[in-house]
C-alpha cells in the first residue's frame, strides 16, 4: 500500500487504440513524405506542377477542341476560325478521313472485312500462346493461322494456301517413316528434299487446277502492292517475330555446337548479318535481288522484306538466346548428362526453359525493336504509316498537317509496344521460381 | 537416230533464233507490258501536285497524268498503270532493274544520269529551278539581299550546293540551318527557325499554298538553278523509249494545235484542215503503226488524259491550292520552253 502512496498515477486498463494522428495517414502522409518533405522539394513540387499544368493547358484544349469533321485543312482552320476566332486547335479530320488508310494501306475497301477477321483470327492464335488458361484447343487455330492468314489477305482459292500446308504434312509424315527406316539425318534430309519438291513444282499447277475445277473460297486476290500501313506492319512484324524465335534458338545452338561446319555457318551467319545494317537488308531486299534474278521474275517484294527482316532479327534473337545459356551453370548441362538424357531431351526439358526464362527481356527487347523497325520500309517505298503520313500531306487537301498523323502514329506503336512490355513482365512474375 | 536428233536440234535452235528476231525488230518492254496488261510506272511517295494518292487510294498528279498517257497509247485505257512508289534512293535502280517500265518521278535531267547510270530522258516535262522564300516582314525583295541570313535548306540535296554556289558568287554570307524533309523543313521555316527556305520553286509554291497565311511569305524572283524534270526509261530499248517520248509530245502537240480532251473525239470524226491534226489523231498517216501501237494512239490520250495544259493546270496551274504560273512550261508560241517535233 505504502507503494501506492508514492507513485501518483497509475494506469489501470489499456488505452483503445486511437487512429493514427491525420498528419500520419493517407493522402496528406503522401503528399509530405513525397511532394513536401523539405523546403526545396516543396519549392521543386509547386515549379513541376506549375509546368505540368502550363504544358496541359496547351495540349488539352488544343486536342479536345479539334474539329473532326472537315475535308481539308484549309476547311479545317475556316470551321476553327468561325468556332474559336483563331486556329490553334487540332485538325482532327485528316484521321476520320484517312483512318482506314493508315490502318489498312491501299486494300480494296470492300475487302477490309479480310484484313478484320484476319486480324482478330491473329489474337484469337497468339492468345493459346500468351497464356496457359487458355484452352488448348485453340492452339488448332494458332496452327491453321499463316495459312488462313495468307488466304485472307492475300485472296486467291484457298487450295494455295491449304496445299502448302499439305506439304508441312508431308514433311513430317515422311520424317516419320524415313527415321524408321535409317538415321535421324538422312530422314530429316530426305522429307526436307520431299517436302520442297511439293512446294516447289507441286503446289503451283495443283493449286491451279483445284482452283479452277472446285473453286471453293475463291476470295478475290489483293497484291502486295496494296497492302500498307498498320497492317504491313502486323505483317511483317509477326511473321518477322514468329519466325526468328525458332530460327535464332537454332542459331544459339548450333553456335555452341562442337561440330566445326556448323559452329562456324552459324557464327558466320550471325557476325555477318549483325554486321550489316536493317535498312541496307531492305534495299538489297528491294533492290538487288532484282539483279540477280532472272528477268521477269516476279518475287513478292513483301515477301522479300520479312525474309530479310526475319533474318535480321533471328541473328539477334540467337545472341540474346547465347545469353541465356551461357548464364546457365555448368552443373545443369552435367546434371542433364548425368540424368542420361540424349541432346534435344536435355536441351527440351533442362536446359532451354531455365535459358529462355532468363532471356524473357532481352527476346521481348527484340521483338519491339523489331516491330518498331518495320516502319524502315518506308524508304523502299512500301507504305507503312510514316511512309502514309507522307502520301497524305501531298494532297493539296492536307498538305501543312503534321501533329495530328504523327500522334496517332505515335500511340498505335505505343499500345503495341507497351502491351508486349507489360506481358513480359507478367510473364517474368509468372515464372519466377527461383530464390528470391 | 543420232543423226535425227542433231537434226531436230538444229532446227528447234533455228526456230528459237528467228522468234529472237522477230522479238528484236518490235519492243521487248512494249510486250512485256502488253503481256502483262498494265504500264508499270514509278511515281514519287508523295508531292502535292505531282503525285499522291487520295482518299481512296487513287493515285493523282501531274506526273500521274504522264503515266495514265502512256498507258493510254499503248492499251487505250489510263487506268491500266501499276503505281510503284519510289525514294529518291530506290528510283533509279527500280528502272534499271527492270521493276518498272517508265519512270516519272520529278527527276532532273543531268549529264550523268542520261550517260553514266545509262537512263534515256525522254523529254522535259517540267522546267523547275531552285528559288527562295522568306516572311514578308524581312523586308527582302532580292536574293542578293540576304547577307547573314539564316537558310533551312534539305541536306544531301544538290539544293544545297546550288546555294552554296549562289552565295559565293555574290560574296554574302550565310548560315546554313539542316534539315532532313520538307515538312521538317516547312516546319521550322513557319517556327522562325530560319530567315529564308530554299528548294524547288514548285516545292516552295506548294509549301506556301499550305501555310495558315500564305499572303505573309514572298517568293523572291531569283531562279538559281535550272532543274528540268522529266519523265525517263532506261537505255537499250529504244523503240520502247519512242513510245513514251512521243506519248509526252502528242500532249504538247495537242495543246499547241488547240485539240484538248474536250473537242478531240469531234476532230478525229470529222477531220480538221490542219493536216497535222488529222496526222496527230491518226486520221491520216499511219503514226501510230510506226510505233508498233494503234492509230489513235494520241487521240486516246488527249480524249482520256488531257493535252499537257489540261493536265497541267488539272494538278499544279493557277487554278489549284498550288497555283503555279505557266512560266518556262508555256508553249513556245506563249514564250515558254515546251515545244514538241512536229507529228509528220
Amino acid at each position: 500500500m505504502k507503494n501506492s502512496k508514492s507513485v501518483a498515477f497509475v494506469r489501470e486498463g489499456m488505452i483503445d487504440q486511437q487512429p493514427a494522428p491525420a498528419s500520419q495517414i493517407g493522402a496528406v502522409r503522401w503528399l509530405k513524405d513525397n511532394l513536401f518533405s523539405s523546403v526545396l522539394n516543396s519549392i521543386l513540387t509547386i515549379i513541376s506542377l506549375l509546368v505540368i499544368f502550363w504544358v496541359l493547358s496547351g495540349i488539352v484544349p488544343w486536342m479536345f477542341g479539334g474539329v473532326w469533321n472537315a475535308s481539308s485543312l484549309s476547311e479545317c482552320r475556316d470551321i476553327l476560325n468561325e468556332r474559336y476566332g483563331n486556329t490553334h486547335y487540332a485538325c482532327w479530320a485528316v484521321l476520320t478521313e484517312r483512318w482506314q488508310q493508315l490502318l489498312f494501306g491501299f486494300y480494296p475497301a470492300e475487302e477490309i472485312w479480310r484484313a478484320v477477321v484476319a486480324f482478330v483470327l491473329m489474337l484469337v492464335a497468339i492468345a493459346p500462346v500468351l497464356f496457359e488458361s487458355v484452352p488448348r484447343k485453340l492452339l488448332w487455330v494458332t496452327i491453321a493461322f499463316p495459312f488462313l492468314m495468307v488466304w485472307l489477305v492475300w485472296g486467291g482459292p484457298i487450295w494455295g494456301p491449304l496445299l502448302v500446308a499439305l506439304g508441312f504434312v508431308l514433311f513430317y509424315v515422311s520424317y516419320v517413316v524415313l527415321e524408321r527406316k535409317s538415321s535421324t539425318l538422312l530422314a530429316l534430309i530426305g522429307s526436307l528434299v520431299i517436302g520442297l519438291v511439293w512446294w516447289m513444282f507441286c503446289v503451283g499447277p495443283l493449286s491451279e487446277a483445284l482452283g479452277s475445277a472446285l473453286p471453293i473460297g475463291d476470295l478475290e486476290r489483293v497484291e502486295s502492292r496494296v497492302l500498307g500501313g498498320f497492317m504491313i506492319c502486323v505483317i511483317i512484324g509477326l511473321s518477322g517475330i514468329a519466325l526468328s524465335l525458332p530460327i535464332g534458338l537454332i542459331l544459339a545452338l548450333g553456335r555452341q555446337s562442337n561440330l566445326w561446319v556448323v559452329k562456324a555457318i552459324c557464327v558466320g551467319f550471325i557476325e555477318f548479318i549483325r554486321g550489316v545494317p536493317l535498312i541496307t537488308l531492305l534495299f538489297t531486299a528491294s533492290l538487288l535481288l532484282n539483279y540477280f534474278l532472272p528477268p521477269g521474275t516476279a518475287f513478292d517484294l513483301t515477301l522479300r522484306v520479312i525474309i530479310m527482316v526475319t533474318l535480321f532479327s533471328s541473328a539477334y534473337m540467337a545472341e540474346v538466346i547465347r545469353g541465356g545459356l551461357a548464364a546457365l551453370p555448368k552443373g545443369q548441362y552435367e546434371a542433364a548428362d548425368a540424368l542420361g538424357l540424349d541432346y534435344w531431351q536435355s536441351q527440351r526439358l533442362i536446359i532451354m526453359p531455365q535459358a529462355l526464362k532468363i532471356s524473357i527481356p532481352g527476346i521481348v527487347n527484340t521483338f519491339i525493336g523489331l516491330f518498331k523497325d518495320t516502319t524502315l520500309v518506308m524508304f523502299i517505298g512500301i507504305f507503312d504509316m510514316l511512309g502514309l503520313s507522307n502520301a497524305i500531306r501531298a494532297n493539296s487537301a492536307w498538305n501543312g498537317i503534321n501533329w495530328e498523323l504523327y500522334i496517332f502514329i505515335g500511340l498505335v506503336f505505343w499500345i503495341c509496344c507497351f502491351s508486349m512490355s507489360q506481358y513480359s513482365q507478367w510473364l517474368e512474375r509468372k515464372l519466377r521460381t527461383g530464390h528470391h | 537416230m543420232n543423226k535425227t536428233a542433231f537434226v531436230s536440234a538444229l532446227a528447234a535452235a533455228g526456230l528459237v533464233a528467228t522468234g529472237a528476231m522477230a522479238q528484236s525488230s518490235g519492243s521487248a518492254t512494249l510486250a512485256a507490258v502488253q503481256e502483262h496488261g498494265a504500264v508499270k510506272c514509278g511515281v514519287n511517295t508523295g508531292t502535292p501536285g505531282f503525285a499522291a494518292p487520295d482518299a481512296d487510294g487513287v493515285w493523282k498528279g501531274f506526273d500521274i497524268d504522264f503515266c495514265r498517257a502512256v498507258a493510254a497509247a499503248v492499251f487505250g485505257d489510263p487506268e491500266k498503270v501499276e503505281y510503284t512508289p519510289l525514294t529518291s534512293a530506290t528510283r533509279f535502280t527500280a528502272l534499271s532493274s527492270g521493276e518498272i517500265d517508265l519512270l516519272a518521278r520529278n527527276t532532273t535531267w543531268t549529264f550523268s544520269r542520261d550517260v553514266d547510270l545509262k537512263l534515256d530522258f525522254v523529254g522535259v516535262n517540267y522546267y523547275d529551278g531552285q528559288g527562295f522564300m522568306v516572311p514578308k516582314d524581312l523586308g527582302v525583295s532580292s536574293a542578293k539581299e540576304l547577307e547573314g541570313a539564316t537558310v533551312c535548306i534539305e541536306t544531301g540535296t544538290t539544293t544545297e550546293l546550288n546555294l552554296a554556289d549562289f552565295f559565293r558568287i555574290n560574296e554574302l554570307d550565310y548560315e546554313p540551318v539542316p534539315v532532313e524533309s520538307f515538312t521538317e523543313a516547312q516546319n521550322q521555316f513557319l517556327a522562325g527557325a530560319c530567315d529564308v527556305y530554299t528548294t524547288d520553286a514548285s516545292a516552295l509554291a506548294a509549301a506556301r499554298s499550305a501555310f495558315e497565311t500564305p499572303g505573309d511569305y514572298v517568293v523572291l524572283p531569283e531562279i538559281i538553278s535550272k532543274e528540268p524534270l522529266g519523265p525517263l526509261v532506261r537505255h537499250g530499248d529504244s523503240e520502247w523509249a519512242d513510245i513514251v517520248r512521243w506519248s509526252f509530245n502528242a500532249m504538247v502537240a495537242a495543246e499547241e494545235l488547240g485539240v484538248t480532251s474536250a473537242n478531240a473525239a469531234e476532230m478525229a470524226e470529222n477531220g480538221t484542215n490542219s493536216p497535222e491534226i488529222n496526222r496527230l489523231l491518226g486520221r491520216e498517216g499511219e503514226l501510230g503503226a510506226m510505233l508498233g501501237l494503234p492509230n489513235d494512239f494520241a487521240l486516246n490520250i488527249i480524249t482520256k488524259v488531257g493535252n499537257y495544259g489540261e493536265s497541267f493546270e488539272a494538278n499544279i496551274g493557277e487554278s489549284t491550292t498550288i497555283g503555279l504560273a505557266r512560266g518556262l512550261n508555256a508553249q513556245w508560241t506563249d514564250g515558254g520552253l515546251i515545244y514538241s517535233p512536229p507529228f509528220r
